[in-house]
């Protein structure tokens, strides 16, 4: 088992939300985050004094699936969060012991 | 003298005594929207704090110093009308017009609480509510008061046949020839906070992590609405200062809208050419900067004159707010700036651009040499009791609430409450007790 999480920018998340309910993925978490890779931050002048604003928003999705899905799921979050310009942002994936599932109490393959 | 009640006149002063309250509050979001949002409350309740204050005050003794009976050109008689008692209509400030004692009261007062109001910009996250409110009361005593009277009261600074004007170039018919023109504050109110601010910013010092640590504005809305806020009771303030719903009050009304909009184009411009954005709180602070300008002059100039004296305040207080960056003093949102360089310019620019005694229109420059007078001695009258009274307080309860307290929030340190619901606040409700 997988956990793939996608940090992508936060007006691709319709896009990549529909894509993966369409490759037949069940479930998701997103959450708001924040931070910068080589797109760096901007800055805002407010009365003349400039603000370096480090880290912009971006939005965090995280897919727990099967071995052989993942890969699928890592492409289809690319492919649909993609622009092509900096700060589009990257997919992970790293491997998981186990998932239960909290309102049966069941365990690995069976929770996924 | 007869009192005759003109009920015209009457509806409009009540009416403008309403809308300058309002400014009040309305300054409240102009610097709640400006600070971190861990001190919004503190700064919107400094506003609220000095109206409590300052509107008990003024009935007490606060008319009385302003309007009662002169005392060497420098105050009123505190126990003329203390109270109000003895006040009768045929003696009132606006009696010429046929309006009732307690109207003109009302009105005056409201201007006492809004110029005290102002000055709590230049020391917002870090001053003990206490501290405010002690400041509040002194110096409205013995700074707004005085200077009132000195302006409006018939003292040194208004046209009486005994103040600085008819000293300098004479009088004629019992009246300084070239009388000093502040027709709603530019000198008692402007000039007199912004001073203020400055020296209070001084004395007290920086907020911590000032020029290292970033300050922006927690929520521009309300700097917006704050600023439309002010906008609105300003017309309450200018034009009510005509004392009577007439011709002047048009004009007044008239050149406080083209002022206040050149201004706020102004000051876009200039950031836009500086910074590269034309932007919302940029917009926001240049409506007040042509407020605050339009003020002493809005009786005084042609509405084309007030458009010249609109830009030249939104230009110049746009590049007044960078200076405290320069010399370190931490006036965080700008009274300095705003107030005293807008109040200074349109005080100034009267001697230019009066439309019966202006520079411009070929009178001299006898209009210009009283209105820098009255505005210089605005200023040392204001540096000198600000300056007695913050020490004072500085040495005996202190202004500044602990580093940990403004580290941690100056609302939950001094009031125990906070604006907003935030897991990042590091507030989370456990438990209800009711």
């Amino acid at each position: 088992m997988k956990l793939v999480t996608g940090i992508i920018q936060p007006h691709r998340l319709d896009d990549v939300k529909s894509a993966l309910e369409a490759a037949g993925v069940r479930g998701m978490t997103v959450s708001e985050a924040s931070g910068y890779g080589r797109q760096k931050g901007h800055t805002e002048v407010y009365r003349g004094a400039e603000y370096k604003v480090d880290l912009v928003p971006k939005v965090r999705i995280e897919v727990l699936a099967e071995d052989d899905v993942a890969l699928t799921v890592t492409d289809v979050i690319v492919k649909a969060a993609q622009t092509g310009k900096i700060g589009d942002g990257k997919v992970w994936t790293v491997p998981v012991d186990d998932i239960a599932r909290v309102r049966t109490g069941e365990h690995g393959h069976e929770a996924l | 003298m007869e009192f005759a009640l003109d009920s015209g006149n009457t509806a409009w002063m009540l009416a403008s005594a309403s809308l300058v309250l309002l400014m009040t509050p309305g300054l409240a979001f102009f610097y709640g929207g400006m600070v971190r949002s861990k001190s919004v409350l503190n700064i919107m309740m400094m506003s609220f704090g000095a109206m409590g204050v300052v509107g008990i005050i003024y009935v007490l003794w606060g008319y009385s110093m302003s309007f009662g009976s002169d005392v060497g050109g420098i105050i009123g008689n505190p126990f003329d009308v203390f109270g109000l008692e003895n006040l009768t209509d045929a003696d009132g400030i606006l009696a010429g017009s046929g309006v009732p004692a307690l109207v003109g009261v009302g009105f005056q007062a409201t201007f006492a609480i809004i110029t005290v109001a102002l000055i709590s910009g230049s020391l917002p996250e870090r001053v003990k509510f206490g501290a405010w409110l002690a400041f509040s009361a002194a110096w409205v005593t013995f700074a707004y008061f005085p200077l009132a009277h000195m302006v409006w009261g018939g003292g040194l600074l208004s046209g009486s046949e005994d103040g600085i004007a008819a000293k300098l170039f004479g009088t004629t018919d019992g009246a300084a020839t070239v009388s000093p023109i502040d027709f709603a504050g530019g000198t008692v109110v402007h000039i007199n906070a912004g001073v203020a601010g400055l020296v209070l910013a001084l004395i007290i010092g920086k907020r911590k992590g000032f020029g290292k640590e970033p300050f922006r504005p927690h929520n521009l809305p309300f700097v917006m609405l704050g600023a439309a806020l002010l906008w609105f009771g300003w017309f309450g303030f200018n034009a009510g200062s005509a004392g009577a719903a007439d011709g002047v009050a048009g004009l007044a009304w008239v050149n406080t809208t083209v002022a206040t909009c050149a201004a706020m184009l102004g000051w876009l411009v200039t950031e836009k050419l500086r910074d590269g954005h034309a932007t919302s709180l940029g917009a926001a602070s240049g409506v007040v900067a042509g407020l605050v300008a339009i003020t002493p002059a809005a009786a005084a100039l042609s509405p084309v004159g007030s458009i010249i004296l609109g830009v030249v305040a939104g230009v110049l207080c746009a590049l007044a707010v960078g200076l405290k960056y320069k010399f370190g003093y931490d006036d965080s949102l700008d009274v300095v700036g705003v107030h005293l360089v807008g109040g200074l310019t349109g005080t100034v620019l009267i001697g230019l651009l009066s439309t019966d005694t202006g520079l411009f229109y070929g009178h001299g420059a006898k209009q210009l040499v009283v209105q820098i007078v009255i505005a210089v001695a605005a200023v040392i009258v204001s540096a000198v009791v600000t300056a007695i009274i913050g020490y004072i307080i500085k040495a005996t309860s202190g202004w500044r609430v602990s580093e940990e307290a403004e580290a941690g929030g100056i609302d939950l340190a001094v009031h125990g409450e906070s604006a907003y619901e935030t897991v990042s606040a590091g507030r989370i409700v456990t438990e209800v007790k009711a």
